[in-house]
């Protein structure tokens, strides 16, 4: 099958030392649950999940202890049955070396699952298959951690012409999508079945460099099978070149389909989506088995005495997994992902989550520090390497004279931060390092400004809100000061008229009686504090009240004056 | 002649309508300076400048009244901006109208707050919230920073705090040339 299929070939890419022997000579191993679990609550892009478990609680494995925020967020779900011994700031696989909220769980070692139930999808709606999935916490395993249930959607035609599952795992020393491939192709290819009949794609492409030839012939025979049983011919394994970054999405597309995704624009306007195969195993497991996504094959490499591939539960310590593969002595770093895109994380005690795919062990000798820094010399190779179209000099430049409108206007989001430019450049610019950079700068203004555009509006609302108060007070004091004006002249014709009717004479009586009343009742009130007083106690409040008229009468001509 | 004098009367007659129709037509609301003025002052709305808030003061500025250097929420960078924009000299922030400092929110202590409701009255952008004898807070997202709750408060129980860093608003470092690391190390 694979030899029908026409290839294509993207713009640019390197071609490191693969680095990939070593890791794959021995099968995945489950690595064994650690004494301390710690879950970061944000693991994938999207908003941050909400935590909904307190200290002190217990937890089942695949309980869920992180909500999505919104529908553009991940659940995120405890590893492993035990307690919650905190929910605190601690240190996240970042290169920032910053905190965020996590969920420290001490395992007690049962492995107790929650009720586990298979979902429906095809009774259930597409919107509902979806939320399960959010709600299950699976996002892409390549590396990205974008929702899956976000991409599980075949868009404005309702239907796909092509899913791309992504096996080609072009980054040096990662091996965990090729042993996944080989060791559990089948349930792959279940996912993708899952993930086809949602998306109503036509065919599925998996598509593998050919330097993975056991994972190719693992998923060709799987490929097979599910042809005949679903009879037809949907499912193909396409062999691609190896070429770094052929495993980035929008190449993979462009060499299996020769559709080149243009700038603001998805995949799925032109009818296809891609997937990782580690995701489409995933989605298997959250739709078929009913779990949630809470450990993933991670890739142990580097500088260590053998490298191999473990199923490592979210929250377990980098430091763990390392130690599991006897770690050379002169190790200096931890990187998340591989040479060519990874992070460096600021100790090796942080936990690995959704996105580690590989902890690649650094050293002095391994790695060396890069040469200096040198002027760029106009030589034009990062635009022949840039597998994105792009031209980094351009970026560069812009970047590091901080002019960022125009490296935007040179597409710098469209940067893929692959690392080929600063792979060929002879000059050793970090030129990934100055992109990041500028793209960092960039979404922070975003943020500003909308900051400042809200303060804006506010303010601008405050003022009408201000000027509508004072007008309201001026119209009521106006309506007052009239109302006074007719009383008073009101009071004049009264005053004015000769004779008054018998009917005034009544209300008059009236009146009068009732100021009788109230005299009398005011006379009948003595206050309680002035009976059984002292002599001098009573000279004491003749005084004072002698005090009091006084003053009465000083106050009169005011108190007219004010009338 | 006549007819020449007549063929240019006419002339005039049609453009100058055009032109006034196009006048009323194509009428421009508000000063468009102001506006890009405003768009990139910070919206703090602190005063520090002199003016009321923010509008007031790019409307000094559009009319030549005010420096360009009296906003220090906008910082060097703001005053880089207006610059560019209005094709004056760069100054450094004028001492006298502040200095730059990191991003802050007002913090209610809600121990000590009386619910005396003056640093309501005092925010610009409505971001307490609170009744008379009732605690006070503020709304963290919608707080500029600008101080203008601090000094009506009559138990001080206002205090700025620094936003601070985030994993998710981190941000990556300006790329540092490290000089000749290698053959330092290698000596």
């Amino acid at each position: 099958m694979s030899a029908l299929q026409r290839l294509f070939k993207f713009h640019g890419g390197v071609k490191p030392a693969y680095n990939k022997e070593a890791s794959t000579g021995l099968p995945i191993a489950v690595a064994p649950t650690p004494t301390l679990l710690v879950i970061p609550l944000h693991q994938s892009i999207g908003g941050m999940p909400r935590p909904l478990v307190k200290a002190g609680e217990r937890v089942l494995k695949g309980q869920r202890i992180g909500g999505a925020d919104g529908n553009a967020s991940s659940a995120v779900h405890a590893s492993t049955s035990g307690a919650v011994v905190a929910v605190e700031m601690r240190l996240m696989p970042h290169t920032s070396g910053l905190s965020a909220l996590c969920v420290v769980i001490e395992p007690d070692g049962r492995d107790e699952w929650i009720a586990r139930q298979p979902f429906d999808f095809r009774k259930a709606s597409p919107t509902q298959t979806r939320d399960y999935l959010r709600d299950a916490g699976v996002v892409g395993l390549g590396g990205a951690v974008f929702p899956t249930h976000l991409k599980l959607n075949p868009g404005k035609h309702g239907k796909l012409d092509t899913l791309v599952l992504n096996g080609a795992e072009c980054e040096p020393f990662i091996t965990c999508d090729d042993v996944l491939m080989r060791e559990r192709a089948e349930t792959i290819l279940k996912g993708a079945i899952i993930m086809r009949e949602m998306l109503s794609a036509r065919q599925v492409l998996i598509g593998i460099e050919d330097n993975k030839p056991e994972a190719i012939a693992a998923m060709e025979i799987a490929a097979q099978a599910a042809n005949q049983a679903a009879g037809d011919l949907a499912m193909q394994v396409v062999s691609v070149p190896t070429r770094y970054p052929a495993g980035g999405a929008k190449q993979l597309i462009r060499v299996l389909t020769g559709i080149e995704v243009p700038h603001g624009k998805r995949s799925t306007d032109y009818g296809v989506q891609c997937f990782n195969v580690g995701t489409a195993y995933a989605v298997y497991e959250a739709i078929a088995l009913g779990q949630p996504l809470i450990s993933r094959i991670v890739t142990v490499a580097g500088n260590v005495g053998q490298a191999r591939n473990y199923e490592a539960l979210f929250g377990t310590p980098m430091r763990d997994l390392v130690a599991l593969c006897d770690p050379l002595p002169d190790s200096d770093r931890v990187i998340m992902g591989g040479p060519m895109m990874g992070l460096l994380m600021p100790g090796d005690e942080v936990p690995v989550v959704k996105a580690t795919n590989c902890v690649l062990v650094g050293s002095r000798k391994l790695f060396p520090p890069p040469p200096p820094e040198m002027p760029c010399i106009r030589c034009g190779e990062c635009a022949k390497a840039c597998p994105a179209d792009l031209q980094p000099f351009e970026m560069y430049w812009f970047s590091r004279a901080k002019i960022f409108g125009k490296a935007q206007e040179y597409k710098l989001f469209d940067c893929i931060e692959c690392g080929c430019c600063a792979y060929v450049c002879p000059s050793h610019i970090p030129l990934v390092d100055y992109y990041r950079f500028a793209k960092s700068e960039i979404w922070a203004r975003e943020v500003d400004k909308e900051a400042a555009d809200i303060a804006r509006e506010r303010y601008e609302f405050r003022l009408l809100r201000e000027e509508r108060e004072k007008q309201e007070k001026a119209a009521k004091l106006a309506a007052k000061t009239a109302a006074g004006r007719e009383k008073a002249a009101a009071a004049i014709a009264e005053a004015a008229k000769p004779a008054a009717t018998p009917e005034d004479d009544t209300k008059k009586a009236l009146i009068a009686a009732a100021l009788e009343r109230a005299k009398a009742q005011k006379e009948q009130v003595h206050p309680g504090n002035v009976s059984n007083l002292t002599p001098e106690q009573e000279a004491e409040v003749t005084a004072i009240e002698a005090r009091r008229a006084e003053i009465r009468e000083m106050a009169k001509p005011h108190l007219r004056q004010d009338d | 002649m006549l007819e020449a004098i007549l063929v240019m009367a006419f002339g005039a007659l049609v453009l100058g309508a055009a032109l006034g129709y196009a006048a009323v037509r194509f009428r421009v609301e508000g000063d468009p300076l102001v506006e890009k003025i405003d768009a990139i002052l910070p919206q703090t709305q602190c005063g520090q400048c002199g003016f009321p808030g923010c509008k007031p003061y790019a409307q000094a500025i559009a009319k030549g009244e005010a420096e360009i250097n009296q906003c220090p929420p906008g910082g060097e960078e703001g005053i880089h901006k207006l610059a560019d924009l209005l094709g004056r000299e760069f100054k450094s922030l004028s001492a006298e109208h502040g200095i730059e400092k990191p991003k802050s929110v007002a913090v209610i202590d809600e121990q000590v707050c009386i619910g005396c409701t003056l640093c309501i009255q005092a925010c610009p952008v409505d971001a307490i919230v609170g009744a008379a004898k009732q605690m006070h807070t503020v709304v963290a997202p919608l707080c500029t920073g600008c101080e203008l709750c601090l000094p009506p408060c009559p138990v001080d129980c206002i205090s700025m705090q620094s936003t601070g860093e985030s994993v998710e608003n981190w941000k990556w470092k300006y790329p540092v040339v490290k000089i000749n690391p290698a053959q330092r190390e290698s000596t």
